[in-house]
């Protein structure tokens, strides 16, 4: 028989050591499907390190991939601490993408310092009001937002591709359904030279920085923490319920929308349907890997992103599917949820069946 | 008018119940789960697997009951992930779900394009044909519409017979239910709370995982990327709508073939005045209503997504 008994006091090393442990974990067992593609491993995983870390270009691309995994995985994180189940961050995204179009490619102008917060701002009310929808549906009807956040990821993406043959659509683009591109003052400004990294990068690891404060220091993160725990014993004590849900549907949905306006503003310059090769859903992976805390966040972000990154330059040099690398983080986030058991519970091999 | 004549025509109808078959196998599997008080949100990836691993047994020579086994095994096998996560460990069912989707997909994907690195358009199977059943294919309309269907569609139907005969008139179901709404009285009945939910996990994963199948070896003839297209997720809306009971899958899954048969063919009378993808969200916005409508009812399985441990009261 075995047997789990929970731990009262998880210690630091285990707390901070197994989510590396998970990763490593995942990044070996990866080895098993790239031995039966028929890969030479050592060389691979060499690939694997020098296309994410082997020269400033490639650094660069990796943290221009971690900018939007960072913001998807906080979006993820303040919404799973709440128990609020987004799933539909990638509609999130492409809504606060989609805002930020529509005001950045040429109705109003002025300078960057007024621009580029209109474009922030815009991604972000549009990505709030995503969630919200679902959030009240949840909080009034008793509707589950597993399945509405998830539905209206592929409501959007449609909603997208129809602007943009519609309204949004450039008819400089030579009949490609893309938007217009975001003006030059409204553009995030790159970080290093002729590199594509840029300050969204930035901006993504203040908000990490801001949501630890707020979710540590302040009265609304205590209540969110206390909705996420017991929702019933929260309300007992006077939280509102509903009210908490809703401004964490705000801070979600607004994260996720920011990341659609920072791949537009910062990385792509324009809207298409392919601006997203699913974000949202690697930001569920990047929360769990860094156990819903922000500032590890910024830590799976960059791992994640190495592997992605990583994953796509091996697979061109020895011509392996770059699917792997969708496999290796989908192992890593299965691995780091046993992890995270392993961490609570204490497990006993017994003889004898061993009851309460 | 136009409306009336497409609700009569037998090739209507044959296609609504053509579009319903993959959603009757993953409603069916889906609502197995739940019963058993266990979430599956790896539907979506366990369908592409179970698409891709159906049609690759084929190609390399299997026969097509052949790829409908090893669809079900490959179904089977993640929802044996899902299942060890969510049940003896008791974590939580909504990552596993999307955890299990993730590694379903791009492992399938990742085998797809292994096996066949360069090629562009993929390799055709020859699918399940059409049923010429003596006498009752010939009935009129009747005969189009139902019994020109594949064998798939057939075992579809007989499925949700024998779902809804073994969830209510055998001891089996009743502890499959009683697993989803009070695992404790189950346990104090001697039986295994953990074995109950398990085995529901991974034979309605199977289940599912034929949804997959039908996709490639009976509506089509390959595998694409992207193929299953939200289906599964569309079945776990569904399930609530059907408050988890057979019968009403079935009829939730045939009223949704036959609105989306019905838009399609709407489309091409008034495509001119309504972009395409207007109608191509129909199905979503369609799932986003009916969990609406039926959500103040719903009947949830009362321990559905609550980890149960040994021993606990």
């Amino acid at each position: 028989m075995i047997r789990f008994e929970p731990r009262s006091n998880p210690g630091p090393l285990l707390v901070y050591g197994v989510p590396v442990l998970a990763a490593t974990i995942a990044i070996l067992l990866a080895a098993i499907p790239l031995a039966l593609a028929g890969a030479p491993i050592i060389e691979a995983y060499g690939l694997m390190i020098s296309g994410a870390f082997g020269s400033v270009f490639s650094t660069s691309e990796m943290l221009t991939r971690a900018t939007p995994l960072i913001l998807t995985g906080l979006a993820a994180a303040i919404a799973f601490r709440a128990k609020l189940w987004n799933i539909g961050a990638e509609g999130q995204l492409y809504m606060g993408a989609m805002a930020s179009v529509a005001v950045g490619s040429g109705v109003i102008d002025g300078p960057s310092w007024v621009m580029i917060p209109v474009v922030i701002i815009a991604g972000m009310i549009a990505g709030a009001l995503m969630l919200i929808g679902p959030t009240l549906l949840k909080t009034r009807l008793g509707v589950d937002e597993v399945v509405t956040t998830l539905l209206l990821n592929f409501i959007v993406l449609l909603f997208v591709q129809m602007m943009l043959e519609g309204a949004l659509k450039d008819p400089m683009s030579m009949g490609w359904p893309q938007s217009e591109p975001i003006i030059d003052s409204a553009a995030f400004p790159a970080l290093l030279e002729r590199m594509r990294v840029h300050i969204g990068l930035l901006i993504a690891l203040v908000s990490a920085i801001a949501l630890a404060i707020f979710v540590k220091r302040t009265v609304w993160g205590f209540e969110i923490r206390a909705v996420g725990e017991n929702a019933a014993a929260a309300r007992f004590s006077g939280i509102s319920v509903t009210k908490t849900m809703i401004l964490v549907a705000a801070l979600s949905g607004g994260l996720a929308g920011l990341a659609g306006v920072s791949e537009v503003a910062g990385t792509r310059g324009y809207l298409a349907t392919d601006l997203s090769p699913g974000y949202g859903y690697a930001g569920i992976v990047v929360a769990m890997l860094a156990r819903l805390s922000p500032i590890g966040v910024i830590a799976s972000a960059l791992f994640v992103a190495s592997v992605f990154v990583g994953a796509d330059s091996m697979s061109r040099a020895i011509g392996v599917s770059s699917y792997l690398a969708d496999l290796i983080v989908a192992m890593a986030l299965l691995c780091v949820l046993i992890g995270g058991f392993l961490t609570r519970f204490r497990v006993h091999f017994d003889r004898k069946s061993a009851q309460g | 008018m136009e409306i009336i004549d497409i609700l009569l025509a037998a090739s209507f109808w044959e296609a609504a119940i053509r579009i319903a078959t993959p959603l009757i196998f993953g409603v069916l599997g889906a609502l197995i789960c739940e019963r058993a008080g266990v979430l599956n949100l790896g539907i979506e990836g366990v369908f592409t697997a179970g698409a891709m691993a159906g049609w690759m047994a084929v190609w390399l020579g299997a026969g097509l009951w052949g790829g409908v086994l090893v669809a079900a095994l490959a179904g089977g096998f993640f929802g044996l992930i899902h299942a060890i996560l969510t049940v003896p460990l008791g974590l939580s069912q909504h990552v596993s779900g999307i955890g299990v989707t993730l590694l379903a997909t791009s492992l399938s994907y990742f085998t797809y394009r292994t096996a066949l690195p360069d090629v562009s358009s993929p390799p055709r199977i020859e699918p399940f044909r059409p049923l010429d059943i003596p006498f009752l294919s010939d009935l009129p309309f009747i005969g189009q519409a139902l019994f020109s269907q594949t064998a798939m569609t057939m075992l579809a139907l007989v499925l949700v017979f024998v779902t809804g005969w073994v969830l209510y008139r055998t001891p089996l179901g009743l502890a499959i239910r009683a697993v989803g709404d009070n695992p404790s009285s189950v346990e104090a009945q001697g039986l295994s709370v953990y074995g109950l939910r398990i085995g529901a996990v991974v034979v309605g994963s199977s289940l599912m995982a034929l949804g997959g199948a039908f996709l490639t070896m009976s509506a089509f003839d390959a595998f694409f990327f992207g193929m299953i297209n939200g289906r599964g997720w569309v079945c776990i809306a569904l399930t609530v709508f059907a408050s988890w009971r057979p019968g009403k899958a079935l009829i939730g899954a045939l009223l949704f073939g036959a609105f989306d048969a019905f838009q399609v063919r709407l489309q091409t009378e008034v495509g001119a005045f309504l972009p395409s993808q207007v109608f191509l969200m129909m199905p979503y916005i369609l799932s986003i209503i009916a969990l609406i409508v039926v959500a103040r009812k719903a009947d949830y399985p009362k321990a559905l997504l609550v980890p149960w441990f040994k021993g606990q009261r």
